[in-house]
């Protein structure tokens, strides 16, 4: 009785307050201002050695500042795990939000449809150097047709291999998918101490380019409306590919399953691996580890012999802030951390790959080390789906979890295939 | 969090004197003519109570509220405006499979940590009561020790002790580069042995605290009519204890039911294929993860539904047994 009344209170106090004060929303409609002088605030993502970056950053900056009297800029290293964090605080707060941000492409339509990045589609457009930018790039800074910021660098992952171990046992580069798994099963078979060929049940974009490979693809439709195509028979080809290699007889499930892809180029870097599906930028890890200078690397394998699996097209781009007061020193500014000279540049200090095929080219004639990258690319890359969806895909681990119910023996290929892509056209159901 | 739950009932913790004094004030109180202290009472508690609605009323109003709409980055940032959606998150939340196998996962896990603390907790309180100084000084420091340890700390030692390729833990039982976190069940009993390892200290010393108030004599009579020390237990000290081993168990059950950190860093975020996932877990995916705020806020609803009804049931079964709290 008494539990009623006081019931009856709160629901009272409920009724009075919820007419009182609803949730924060902030308004990131431009500022409408344009100043022309005063602090420009740019957020960059911290590398694990982020000095080279840091000096390229710079001379860009003192260019800057030297063509635009008046205007100062402050850059802060945000580290690239806490990203999702500081992103959504600066689309709440404008007021404490930089003018200028380093973002991850898959993030590119979950932050135009939170309202956070501004349309420069007309000065993209403008801009001369734009040009000579690789289709796969712009394709990552465009949603419905429009461009929310400048490509900054490509990453593409590939295959890395012990050639000592290949020479020991008498082994040769696989040309097909097919050589690649049985080739890992026979170095696992000849050296039980190294895992094949290191994979992750986590490690969502080393297993995308096996499923792309047997022509599957992640989801069909454009804009608008997407749909899972997970569930066809040849995305489940190239899953089956992708969690045969989970095993004793490659990479046991009880490790692998939970692998992401930095703990495969660990393993690999730390020579308990004889292959590994590693990126461009993770050079550095590797050279820093065992397995320096016992390794080569070649295009990741497709099914037909002689052909390359598609890679992800992952890669980071400059965006400037729908809320920035500054909208024309931003947009100079994205222009210059992301012109041709500057990328450049930042491939020689931190081996990250130029956006623009002609940078690109010249690069790889410098450094042989980014042939087999710049192949990949050339031999035609994939993305995700450029939709919100993608990124609630992402967080909510969709794919990691199909993975591994398949690895761990929990479900067969055709089930967790077919939950996963449940939860896919749930996600592009609700968040478009 | 932990440490603000800690203080309420450490001050009960000394209940002799609170129950003692409780008979002889509640009674006079009652006498009086009540129309007269009307507002009185009122007055003194509003500092309290404003700090309390500050702090406790309106985030739990908040909450409420964002679980009846769509509210996810884009309304926060301002991309699309917020809607009411009623009672639609509810649903999608009870149509969500996932949901149903996760809220009886934390329900098994929190009985299991529960009944494991309790147990720990009092065996070593009666030992505390039995041994001589040195030896208690050591259980008691080992214990304050593991309490003291921040809760992140403590579920990464664990991990590294039970490391398949590292951990002293596998090498000491010759259990090779066994994973103790491969398996649903294995995993869960890794995480739950470093839950009840931080979490019995507030029971041992609690419980301790209320044996060392029970009158000698009482206990002197026990044994002088034989009574075994289970039996002691059982019949004298147990019965005599039950109001602390209520506030203990109501803490325990809250806790455990709300295990954040263990899970998250022990098991990688919620385990291989999600296996590990408690609704702690899995309301910070769907908020914070993937900004589904509203849905996120739905599970903290339901979560908090839940805990009031078992500690309402608990009180109330207390006091039906004629305990005061």
């Amino acid at each position: 009785m008494k539990l009623s009344v006081r019931l009856a209170g709160f629901t009272a106090l409920a009724a009075v307050l919820a007419t009182a004060c609803a949730p924060q929303t902030s308004g990131t409609s431009s500022s409408g201002k344009d100043e022309k002088t005063g602090t420009l605030r740019v957020w960059l993502f911290q590398e694990v050695d982020n000095q080279p970056k840091q000096r390229v950053v710079d001379a860009v900056l003192a260019d800057f500042e030297k063509a635009h009297r008046g205007a100062e800029v402050t850059v802060e290293y945000i580290p690239v795990e806490t990203r999702a964090q500081r992103v959504k605080a600066a689309f709440n707060d404008p007021r404490s939000a930089p003018d200028v941000i380093e973002y991850g492409n898959t993030d590119t339509a979950g932050y135009v449809k939170d309202g956070g990045l501004a349309d420069v589609t007309r000065d993209f457009d403008a801009w001369s150097e734009a040009r000579d930018t690789d289709p796969t790039a712009r394709r990552s800074v465009t949603v419905d047709g429009r461009v929310y910021g400048a490509p900054y660098f490509v990453g593409i992952r590939a295959l890395y291999y012990r050639t000592d171990v290949f020479r020991r046992l008498g082994l040769r580069v696989p040309r097909t998918q097919a050589e690649l798994i049985s080739t890992a099963k026979r170095v696992r078979a000849a050296r039980p101490d190294l895992y094949g060929l290191a994979v992750g049940g986590a490690y969502t974009y080393g297993a995308l380019p096996f499923l792309w490979a047997n022509g599957g693809d992640l989801a069909t439709g454009k804009g608008g409306g997407y749909a899972s195509a997970l569930g066809t028979p040849a995305a489940r080809a190239g899953i089956e590919a992708y969690t045969s290699l989970f095993g004793d007889d490659n990479c046991p499930a009880a490790k692998c399953a939970s692998w992401t892809g930095n703990d495969t180029v660990t393993a690999f870097a730390a020579g308990k691996a004889a292959m590994a599906i590693g990126g461009n930028f993770s050079h550095a890890a590797v050279d820093a580890g065992k397995a320096k200078g016992k390794y080569a690397v070649v295009p990741l394998p497709g099914v037909r012999a002689g052909s390359i699996a598609p890679a992800f097209a992952g890669g980071n781009n400059i965006g400037v802030l729908k809320s920035t007061s500054h909208r024309t020193l931003a947009v100079d500014l994205m222009k210059r951390l992301a012109s041709k000279q500057a990328q450049g540049r930042l491939f020689d200090a931190m081996g990250f790959l130029p956006t623009f095929t002609d940078v690109r080219e010249q690069a790889a004639a410098k450094e042989p080390f980014v042939k087999p990258f710049v192949d990949t690319l050339a031999a035609g890359t994939r993305f995700v789906p450029v939709t919100p969806a993608w990124a609630q895909i992402d967080s909510s681990l969709v794919l990691p979890t199909m993975f591994q119910e398949i690895v761990s023996g929990r479900k067969d290929v055709a089930d967790a295939s077919a939950d996963a892509a449940k939860k896919m056209d749930d996600a592009f159901g609700s968040a478009g | 969090m932990r440490r603000t739950t800690v203080a309420p009932p450490a001050k009960r913790s000394a209940p002799a004197t609170g129950a003692r004094r409780a008979p002889a004030t509640t009674p006079s109180r009652r006498r009086g003519p009540r129309p007269r202290g009307g507002w009185t009472p009122w007055l003194y508690l509003a500092p309290a109570l404003a700090v309390l609605g500050a702090l406790l009323v309106y985030p739990v109003y908040q909450l409420g509220l964002i679980s009846f709409l769509e509210y996810t980055q884009a309304q926060v940032s301002g991309g699309e405006p917020t809607r009411f959606r009623g009672l639609a998150n509810y649903t999608d939340l009870f149509a969500d499979d996932q949901f149903g196998q996760v809220l009886l996962a934390t329900v098994g896990f929190a009985a299991a940590c529960v009944l494991g603390t309790l147990a720990v907790g009092c065996a070593l309180a009666v030992l505390l009561t039995r041994v001589r100084a040195l030896p208690r000084l050591a259980l008691l420091l080992a214990a304050l020790g593991a309490w003291a340890t921040p809760t992140i700390t403590g579920s990464t030692v664990w991990l590294f002790l039970f490391d398949p390729d590292f951990g002293p833990v596998n090498r000491l039982l010759g259990l090779g580069d066994f994973s103790w976190t491969y398996g649903r069940y294995s995993a869960f009993l890794l995480v739950l042995l470093e839950v009840v390892w931080c979490s019995f200290p507030f029971v041992m010393i609690t419980v301790y605290a209320g044996i060392r108030a029970v009158p000698g004599e009482v206990l002197e009579a026990a044994a002088l009519d034989g009574a075994s020390q289970w039996r002691i237990w059982r019949s004298v000290l147990a019965p005599m204890l039950r109001p602390i081993l209520g506030i203990v168990t109501v803490q325990s059950v809250i806790w455990d039911f709300k295990v954040f950190t263990q899970i998250y860093v022990m098991t990688g975020g919620g385990g291989i294929a999600g296996q590990n996932l408690v609704l702690n877990v899995y309301a910070y995916q769907k908020a914070f993860a993937s900004s589904q705020y509203s849905l996120g806020s739905a599970i903290g609803v339901v979560m908090l539904l839940l805990l009031l009804a078992v500690t309402l049931g608990y009180l109330r079964l207390l006091r039906r047994q004629g305990e005061e709290l």
